[in-house]
């Protein structure tokens, strides 16, 4: 505001104006990113040089930046720690979540482009909904629906049935609670990504002698690719921090890795611990995040290349 | 791949369409056509927006069915059998092309489907790229990054990969500046010309359809108006439709008088008026006259139709002029229009007031 009641004066005279702009270093577009970029760096920057700096402090303590060490790695990749196995929990659990995710929500996505047409997507838009609702209240929701003498245990029972299957606290509930909580997050990008063919080109293949199966490998999939990719890299990096579905629905059948982080941050108060495993996780889904963009050439995708 | 067609022979049709309707909920948006399409020739299907001719060339391509009525191919009744089973291609307003293939993946998308092996369709779509003059290099071009032309000549070569029995085209050139539009037309003509197939091609644009057809349909509200060659709509048009549709005419609105003339109902004067050419004995017409056939008379010309009226526009054609005159006054006042030669032209500061003529054999005389 203040450079705009400094340059009102020379609005007449461009010369002056412009000499004036040119004494700030920054550029309107940047003066008004200013606020954002502020936010950004004390909300996520900020945290994350302090997790950072707290993975190589002392193990056991809070002398943050004071100590140096890498002990806290050396203890992770110790073959004696058993927190690998998490790891792989967490990583399987992901990679299956993100695999039934992707043939459930195909035909849906598939369904709702047919019916929808162009309004799909916004139709999509409703399946967000249950989002609005904390995660942790629909988890519990599904308790009480699973549990012992709950609404389906006990109304089989009222039915004269021998009572509901003893699910909860498996690991396998833990998986099909993730591919609840998840399925949002990949049926949206992969509904717009359905919606990217156009109706044309299937015709067109169709007409030039395309059966069914043909059209769905050389023009739906690979032109709905983008889609499908974004739906996928987004319900694996979800799912391999989900930690709620196994503690509430899998009641820690299984722990999996953000388990042990929470863990590391509260009962054991091993602050320097949980943020090496932090940085750790964080390292492999990032790293493995860029190779998966890297591979994913949206503008070859979409023709534009 | 020649011609096979002998000249002067009327061919056996290849396509046959009896009674062919098709009604979109209480909509008919085709009703009732009756075609006979001859091997190997280049027909057109002309109309104006609405007219129902790209949902008859979907039942043609088996994109949609008929809801009455019968196709049928070579005598085999094809109503209900699926695109992908039609010895037909169809090539699309949007041409349709697969944007994540190449040039060349995207000519040899029907040898693939067919299963044809990498080297025998990399062969042949070459070859068919040789065909519709594309440059050997664009192979592996992206079909994206292709021009417009260069794309429509991509769906062509496509669509003969298919080796289809007849092809059909719907406004594929419409997307296009006038320039391009004119040269692929003829390239088009010579293609038709060199593969021998059967072409049905969709348009709104009748100039595009007089260049390149061998016969001409119009269409209007679902039937076809007339079937005819490019010669046949221009110079005998069935009614006021077809010949308004063909080119800017001249109107007039006649009734039989008593001694073989004819009187002008909305314009003042005596017309003789040649007769319907369907024979047809009518007491009230339309003479229609299109302006070129129009001339402007001095003081010793003689015509057998004259109408006086006043020049007040004249734009220039190019080549040609057009001249709008006004004739008549009050409520019968109407605009003609003379279309002449430059060479013809009233000179500058020429009297306003003026002549015009024409001869009954240069008219038609429509009674609808």
């Amino acid at each position: 505001m203040a450079s705009l009641a400094a340059a009102s004066p020379a609005a007449h005279a461009p010369e002056g104006t412009r000499a004036l702009r040119q004494q700030h270093m920054l550029s309107l577009g940047a003066r008004c990113a200013l606020p954002v970029a502020a936010l950004l760096g004390v909300g996520f920057l900020a945290p994350l040089v302090a997790i950072l700096a707290y993975a190589f402090a002392t193990p056991r303590s809070f002398d943050v930046f004071t100590s140096f060490t890498l002990e806290n790695f050396a203890g992770l990749f110790d073959p004696a720690n058993t927190v690998w196995v998490s790891f792989v929990w967490s990583c399987g659990f992901a990679l299956l979540t993100v695999a039934i995710l992707a043939v459930i929500a195909y035909p849906i996505a598939y369904g709702l482009n047919a019916v929808f047409g162009r309004w799909s997507g916004l139709i999509s838009v409703f399946f967000v909904f249950p989002l609005f609702v904390s995660e942790n209240v629909r988890l519990y929701g599904w308790v009480l629906f699973l549990i012992k003498n709950g609404v389906l245990d006990g109304s089989l029972k009222w039915l004269g049935f021998s009572g509901g299957p003893e699910v909860l606290y498996t690991p396998g509930i833990t998986l099909f609670g993730m591919v609840y909580t998840y399925l949002p997050f990949m049926l949206f990008p992969m509904t717009l990504g359905l919606a990217l063919v156009p109706r044309d080109l299937v015709d067109a293949a169709r007409d030039l002698g395309a059966g069914r199966l043909f059209i769905w490998r050389e023009i739906e999939l690979p032109l709905a690719m983008p889609g499908i990719m974004i739906g996928m890299l987004l319900t694996f990096v979800l799912a391999i921090g989900a930690t709620a579905e196994a503690k509430i629905l899998g009641g820690q059948s299984i722990i999996v890795i953000s388990h042990d982080i929470e863990i590391a941050f509260t009962y054991s108060q091993n602050w320097p611990l949980g943020s090496a495993m932090s940085v750790v996780v964080t390292l492999f889904i990032g790293a493995l995040t860029l190779f998966a963009l890297s591979k994913l050439d949206l503008d070859r995708m979409l023709g534009r290349r | 791949m020649l011609q096979t067609t002998p000249a002067g022979d009327t061919p056996k049709p290849i396509l046959q369409l009896v009674g062919v309707r098709k009604t979109f909920g209480g909509f008919n948006a085709v009703e009732g056509i009756d075609l006979d399409v001859r091997e190997g020739e280049f027909l057109t299907i002309v109309g104006p927006s609405g007219s129902g001719k790209t949902t008859l060339l979907r039942m043609l391509a088996g994109m949609d069915t008929p809801t009455e009525g019968n196709i049928t191919l070579h005598g085999e009744l094809i109503n209900d059998m699926p695109p992908n089973k039609r010895p037909t291609c169809l090539v699309f307003q949007s041409l349709a092309l697969f944007p994540h293939k190449s040039v060349g993946e995207n000519i040899a998308f029907p040898l693939k489907v067919k299963g044809v092996d990498a080297a025998t369709r990399k062969a042949r779509a070459l070859e068919l790229m040789r065909v519709v003059r594309l440059p050997e290099n664009y192979y592996d071009k992206n079909v994206m990054k292709c021009s417009g032309g260069e794309r429509q000549r991509v769906a062509l070569a496509r669509a003969f990969a298919y080796d289809p029995q007849v092809l059909f085209f719907d406004e594929p050139l419409s997307a296009l500046d006038y320039k391009l539009k004119k040269a692929l037309e003829k390239e088009l003509k010579d293609l038709h010309r060199e593969t021998g197939k059967t072409f049905i091609y969709i348009t709104h644009s009748l100039e595009e359809a007089m260049v390149m057809s061998d016969r001409i349909g119009v269409m209007r509200a679902g039937r076809l108006v007339q079937v005819g060659t490019p010669e046949e709509i221009y110079g005998a048009p069935v009614d006021r439709f077809v010949s308004e549709f063909v080119g800017e005419v001249n109107t007039i609105k006649v009734k039989r008088g008593t001694d073989g003339t004819w009187d002008g109902v909305d314009v003042p004067g005596r017309f003789t008026v040649r007769p319907p050419q369907d024979g047809a004995t009518l007491d009230e017409a339309f003479v229609v006259i299109r302006p070129e056939y129009m001339r402007f008379l001095g003081p010793g010309d003689t015509a057998e139709n004259r109408i006086e009226g006043t020049v007040y526009n004249e734009y220039s054609l190019g080549s040609r002029i057009q001249y709008q005159i006004r004739v008549g006054s009050g409520a019968g006042e109407k605009v003609m229009l003379v279309e002449l030669s430059r060479s013809r032209a009233l000179p500058p500061g020429a009297d306003r007031a003026v002549t015009l003529g024409w001869d009954a054999a240069d008219a038609f005389t429509l009674g609808s």
